[in-house]
């Protein structure tokens, strides 16, 4: 229990033990922290693979416009800034809660993970703001098929981040409620993944969506 | 209050579904009300829906795939006999009920029968050939199993209360969206399988980690039984395949919802882009389906005649090789839409080479054989049937992969035949010889051979009688789905077709009375060995059916066939096994949670198939009230005592001591 805790702390040059030590190949299972791991880090993969449909799509439709508007003349940069400062901000945050679970400090990791969750929601609200915002001004997903495909790529982050934000609350009420319990503690883990990922699949949004589009 | 429900959403003026339907439900609720009455409730609680146990969600798979399987042969037969009966006539099948009936059997027997049936055989079996307690997440396991079962009832809701796709079991855009469909079908389809297609997800999810982390001692990945290799592959193709399903469903539940223009004629939308995609997913889909059995097959052939697998690295090396190249065949399925010589020639190109590793793992399962001491068992017969069948699928396949043919042949009956041939030839095919060669093991009686038999040599007959006349009527130019014909030269071959489905009705009565004969014969068929086939990998090693823990003792593995290998060392060495030291066992306390995400998840895809908002909200509470209890509960495991454990195993080690001394005599 004392090793999972440091290793966490420490944030481990490789927790997962993906560099191949043999352990599974030679001495049975794998404890369970690497499997619950292991287990997520898949689940991410997909979760990519599926982001990618919809990245896809978007490249697909991005010049059907059908006559409406184009990218640069909808997309707001300074907004997008403000945004994607929130969300690194926030991942910032969510790897000081990681560190404070490492550290059994209640009052840190609660304190952390609170940023964190005003984070998300500063972006969504921010997200929300500028989809209310195109949809007055005619231009809602029902416009175009580029409109379609660019709420949809857009959306579906933001409906990550929700589910993620509703997942972080959980676990502040649980943490709060069992303590640093093992599998508290593995499942903190696998927020602070998911977190993350949600980050790097916006770098590639902003770039995708936002940058190349204002350029058009 | 109730969206776009109301009593017209009930076939009153339809007999077949309605009656059909009212029978269903009435035989639901007899066997509900005599599971109440006789007080089984609390067993089949316990010990069934709230379990986690890698093998009783195992069976669970199975028997749901058993059961679509009748619903989707029912449909099968309804169209046979349609198009034996329907020439210049309108048959007695409608249009509209016609189009739902073949939508519903491919989609029924896709995902419903051959997903969960292949699924249900590796959460059976891959955690035993490991030597391993458990998969990597056993309550996700059970949540998994239930939502395909939520998916399995949504679309047999659909059959009373309103109606299901009229588009085929693939709903191609534009007639899949709301201006062409503006029925509730499409979302029955759309719905059913988004949230199957979750449970999909989390088995591979589960089964990806438990090949790659789970092992017992010494079990290498070069020591790992084949069936273990063809699951990491198909799992890994789950993994990376499934999203591509959920999210290209999801653009379409947009467009009918909401009003995107995804796939519209209207406003920029592209109908090919949907094509593109839910093939990126549907080829995959194919080897996934497909490559457990192949698993099954290389167990299966190197058991009944004696030897190691041919080319065990080989084998591994096809195998993975399918995994990879099954992403990039996707497009010889619209050949004819326009892509343009160049890409077809890419396509068509990759598509002959992926006939290539499969050919090498039909050459090795040959060199098995041979040389060997065969014998003829009905899961080898299975097998055997399997390699003839297969290779005439696999040569048509090859055939239609070069794109002039396919331009001919194209959405006519021989690619019906096609895919029939290599879905029925290759994975129903294994699935059987898996059920008839695992079931020992998973109920610790055999099914009975003869019985078996007889269904093997209907199933193998009616499926030439019903399939190859497909090949030559659509050599004959006719396309597929038609409800009525009037070409005269068409007519002979549909009825030799429709007689086709009456030997595999044979076939499949057949298979229900074995099950039955076997049940009640089960003390002369009983297994006491655990070893009934005279195996080779690790869950012979263990007794039929296994104990919860599955192994008192991890085992400890120093080869190929590790069961083999004990067994030879038994018998050299005299001694066979000495007694261990046992330990107390841990094991994943039972939950409910799959149970109930899954009822909550019925709850809300009903509700967003009609419209129903606040029960939607209701529905997504509830699921999610149901992980937060999981996740508060304090003792997630329990004890099974090391006298427990060495009582049970006692018993197992004394059967098997007399049989080894008993064959070791010989």
């Amino acid at each position: 229990m004392a090793d999972t805790t440091l290793a966490f702390a420490h944030g481990d040059a490789d927790p997962l033990r993906l560099a191949g030590e043999s352990v599974v190949a030679h001495d049975g299972p794998a404890p369970k922290r690497i499997v619950t791991g292991y287990g997520f880090w898949i689940f991410l993969l997909s979760d990519i693979v599926m982001f990618s449909c919809f990245f896809a799509s978007y490249a697909v439709l991005v010049g059907q416009t059908a006559g409406g508007p184009r990218g640069s003349q909808l997309f707001d940069l300074k907004n997008v800034a403000v945004e994607t400062g929130c969300l690194l901000l926030s991942s910032f945050t969510c790897g000081l809660a990681s560190i404070a679970a490492g550290v059994r400090s209640q009052r840190w990791f609660q304190a952390a993970m609170a940023v964190t969750c005003v984070l998300g929601l500063a972006f969504l609200a921010l997200e929300g703001r500028e989809f209310s915002g195109l949809v007055a001004r005619g231009a809602g997903p029902t416009r175009s098929a580029f409109l379609s495909s660019f709420f949809a790529l857009v959306g579906c982050h933001g409906i990550h981040v929700s589910a993620g934000i509703l997942w972080l609350l959980t676990m502040m009420a649980q943490v709060f409620a069992k303590g640093f319990r093992a599998d508290v503690l593995r499942r903190l883990l696998c927020f602070a993944l998911f977190w993350h990922a949600l980050d790097i699949i916006w770098v590639a949004l902003f770039s995708v969506v936002y940058l190349l589009g204002s350029a058009v | 209050m109730f969206g776009k429900l109301s009593w017209a959403a009930i076939p009153f003026d339809q007999p077949i579904p309605l009656v059909t339907g009212a029978v269903v439900v009435l035989a639901l609720l007899a066997i509900l009300a005599w599971v109440v009455i006789a007080g089984h409730l609390p067993y089949l609680w316990r010990e069934w829906i709230t379990s986690v146990d890698h093998k009783k969600i195992g069976i669970m798979y199975t028997l749901l795939a058993m059961v679509m399987l009748l619903r989707g042969f029912s449909d099968a037969i309804m169209m046979r006999s349609q198009q034996a009966i329907a020439f210049h006539s309108q048959g007695y099948l409608p249009p509209e009920h016609y189009n739902q009936i073949f939508s519903a059997h491919g989609t029924i027997m896709i995902f419903f029968v051959a997903m969960p049936f292949v699924i249900g055989l590796m959460n059976l079996v891959v955690p035993l050939q490991l030597g391993v307690r458990d998969v990597a997440f056993p309550t996700l396991n059970s949540v998994g199993f239930w939502l395909t079962a939520t998916g399995a009832l949504l679309v047999n809701v659909s059959l009373v209360v309103g109606e299901f796709a009229r588009t085929g079991w693939l709903p191609y855009p534009p007639l899949s969206e709301l201006t062409y469909s503006p029925g509730v079908g499409v979302d029955y389809y759309l719905w059913s399988l988004e949230i199957s297609g979750v449970g999909t997800l989390v088995a591979g999810i589960n089964l990806v980690t438990t090949v790659l982390k789970l092992h017992t001692r010494g079990m290498t990945y070069m020591r790992m039984p084949m069936f273990c290799w063809t699951t990491l592959a198909s799992s890994l193709t789950i993994v990376a395949a499934f999203p591509i399903l959920t999210a290209t469903l999801a653009m379409l539940i947009l467009d009918r919802y909401f009003g995107f223009h995804f796939f519209t004629n209207e406003a920029g939308g592209n109908v090919m882009m949907f094509m593109n995609l839910i093939w990126a997913w549907g080829h995959p889909e194919v080897y996934i389906l497909v490559l457990p059995a192949f698993g099954i097959f290389s167990e299966v052939v190197s058991t009944f005649s004696g030897k190691p697998l041919f080319g065990y690295r080989s084998m591994v090396l096809a195998t993975m090789a399918i995994c990879i190249i099954s992403f990039t065949v996707w497009l010889h399925h619209f050949f004819t839409m326009g892509a343009g010589p160049d890409v077809n020639a890419i396509f068509g190109i990759a598509s002959m080479i992926i006939a290539v590793p499969t050919g090498v793992k039909i050459y090795n399962w040959l060199f098995t054989m041979y040389g060997g001491r065969v014998r003829f068992a009905t899961p080898m017969i299975w097998s055997i049937g399997f390699m003839v069948t297969f290779i005439i699928g696999g040569l048509t396949g090859v055939l239609v992969a070069v794109p002039p043919a396919d331009f001919l042949l194209h959405n006519s009956l021989f690619q019906v035949a096609h895919f029939h041939n290599v879905i029925i030839g290759g994975v129903l095919f294994g699935a059987f010889a898996g059920y008839t060669y695992w079931f020992p093991k998973a109920f610790g009686f055999r099914l009975h051979e003869g019985l078996g038999k007889f269904a093997f040599w209907f199933w193998l007959v009616g499926f030439y009688v019903a399939f190859m006349p497909l090949y030559a009527v659509g050599f004959l130019g006719m396309t597929r789905r038609m409800q009525h014909y009037d070409v005269a030269e068409w007519r002979p071959w549909l009825i030799v077709a429709g007689g086709g489905a009456v030997l595999i009705l044979i076939g499949i009565i057949f298979q229900i009375m074995q099950l039955v004969v076997s049940i009640r014969h089960r003390e002369e068929l009983r297994d006491r060995t655990g070893d009934p086939w005279d195996g080779r990998s690790l869950e012979w090693a263990t007794a039929s059916p296994p104990p919860a823990f599955n192994f008192a003792i991890m085992p400890d593995v120093s080869g190929g066939d590790a069961y083999w290998a004990m067994k030879q060392r038994a018998r050299q060495q005299g001694l066979p096994y000495n007694e261990p030291t046992y330990r107390d066992v841990e094991m994943p306390r039972n939950s409910p949670t799959g149970f109930m995400s899954a009822f909550f998840a019925t709850v809300m895809g009903f509700a967003l198939i009609w419209h129903i908002w606040w029960m939607v909200a209701a529905g997504f509470v509830g699921a999610f009230a149901t992980f937060v209890a999981f996740a508060w509960r304090d003792h997630d495991e329990y004890v099974i005592p090391a006298a427990e454990v060495a009582r049970i195993d006692r018993a197992n080690l004394q059967q098997r001591r007399a049989a080894l001394s008993l064959a070791g005599s010989l």
